[in-house]
């Protein structure tokens, strides 16, 4: 139990994908204008997470070494069309914004990286707990960049202004902002982890 | 089918919505390998040829295939098999026939299968030039022009981007900010240059 609380936990703050493993960015930066983008778009690359990371890990054995690869590529596609359908199924609005990059989850490196470092050889349930506190760390640092973005870029919070007059900087919706906002954001975890050493 | 259409698709693909600048696909390869200018060139190479020829092989999937059997729900799934697939037959032809060309680019050459510029570009033909389950006309010609714009626009900002890092590995920078954060905002600066284009779209 210890282990599986300590695998869960791991992905959240010590082997953040966003921070610290700097894994798939794309999306990442993409979606990451507003915040309900960016917990839509987090929560479909947990699902995609989970599902490929226990899948993987239930047929590892059966799976030829070799084309190992191509392999975890159709697992996760699969689950990324499961995710593409249900989106636009419920959600249209969130598809519609969202965009190409729904389908692209299936080239997010944290997902194949998670199948091919970790699932790949360790029990379904440590891979389960590895895949949620992933996905969830991959959450959390779209909610904290899109919330960077979505007030400093229309001084407004899940669409509730906050701020009365508060003059928008229009840059930080725009792409640019996204690259601005990560490179200070990762400086500034070096600088709190160089601190402590 | 006209020349004007074929401008729009090159200003856009390789100015205004620039690949890395501004759509963000491909931009782990982006930071990781501008560090110096001639790997960076020989990986921008490899890009345009990989995104030109999965242009082509993914239109016909997605044109015979995929439309007249109604199975367009199945498109993320064959399209990154048959770019995983097509990668893979050209690493091991270079390998066969030009052991020089393989050692200049063959080891990017499988970063390019999980590169995310292959699979958008292919993605972005299909929602650009296919409407109401039809293929728009010309619509081949305008894949193919959008895929090798996007490889022009990927090595573009490829080129200046390591020439910026390259400089930069004789400046003295603060400890924390050493590597990939200033990557990014170096790359955000770039992005911020190329906005100045997009007074140009219509």
């Amino acid at each position: 139990m210890k282990t599986l609380i300590k695998e869960f936990t791991r992905g959240i703050i010590k082997e953040n994908p966003t921070f610290v493993l700097v894994l798939g960015l794309c999306p990442t930066l993409a979606v990451s204008v507003t915040v309900a983008n960016g917990i839509g778009m987090g929560i479909a690359a947990t699902f995609v997470l989970l599902g490929s990371s226990v899948i993987v890990s239930l047929i590892k054995d059966l799976i030829p070494d070799r084309i190992r690869i191509p392999c975890y590529i159709v697992i996760i596609a699969t689950f990324v069309t499961i995710a593409e359908m249900s989106m636009k199924a419920y959600s249209p609005v969130l598809d519609r914004a969202l965009g190409i990059y729904v389908p692209l989850i299936v080239v997010n490196c944290i997902v194949l990286g998670r199948a091919e470092a970790f699932a790949c050889n360790n029990s379904m349930s440590r891979s389960f707990f590895d895949g949620l506190g992933m996905g969830l760390g991959f959450t959390l640092a779209l909610i904290l960049i899109s919330a960077i973005r979505e007030f400093l870029g229309s001084g407004q919070l899940l669409g509730h202004t906050l701020v009365k007059g508060f003059e928008p900087i229009f840059v930080f919706g725009m792409p640019s902002g996204a690259l601005l906002v990560i490179g200070l954001l990762l400086g500034f975890f070096n600088f709190l982890k160089n601190r402590k050493t | 089918m006209n020349i004007q259409e074929f401008l729009t698709i090159f200003i856009s693909a390789v100015f205004i919505y620039n690949v890395i600048l501004s759509r963000f696909l491909g931009l782990c390869s982006f930071i990781a390998i501008s560090k110096e200018t001639k790997p960076a060139l020989a990986m921008s190479s490899a890009v345009l040829f990989v995104i030109t020829m999965s242009s082509i092989i993914t239109w016909f999937v997605y044109r015979f295939m995929l439309l007249p059997f109604n199975l367009t729900y199945l498109r993320t799934i064959s399209f990154i098999l048959v770019i995983a697939t097509f990668v893979q037959l050209v690493e091991m032809v270079i390998r066969k026939f030009s052991p020089q060309l393989y050692r200049a680019f063959g080891i990017y050459l499988p970063l390019i299968t999980v590169n995310c510029a292959v699979l958008g570009v292919a993605v972005l033909n299909i929602d650009m030039f296919f409407g109401n389950g039809k293929a728009v006309a010309g619509s081949f010609y305008y894949s193919i022009f959008q895929g090798i714009c996007v490889g022009l626009g990927y090595t573009l900002a490829m080129l200046l981007m390591s020439g910026i890092r390259e400089r930069l590995e004789l400046c003295d920078i603060p400890r924390s900010l050493k590597d990939f954060p200033l990557a990014f905002i170096i790359a955000a600066i770039l992005s911020l240059s190329f906005m100045g284009f997009s007074g140009f779209s219509r």
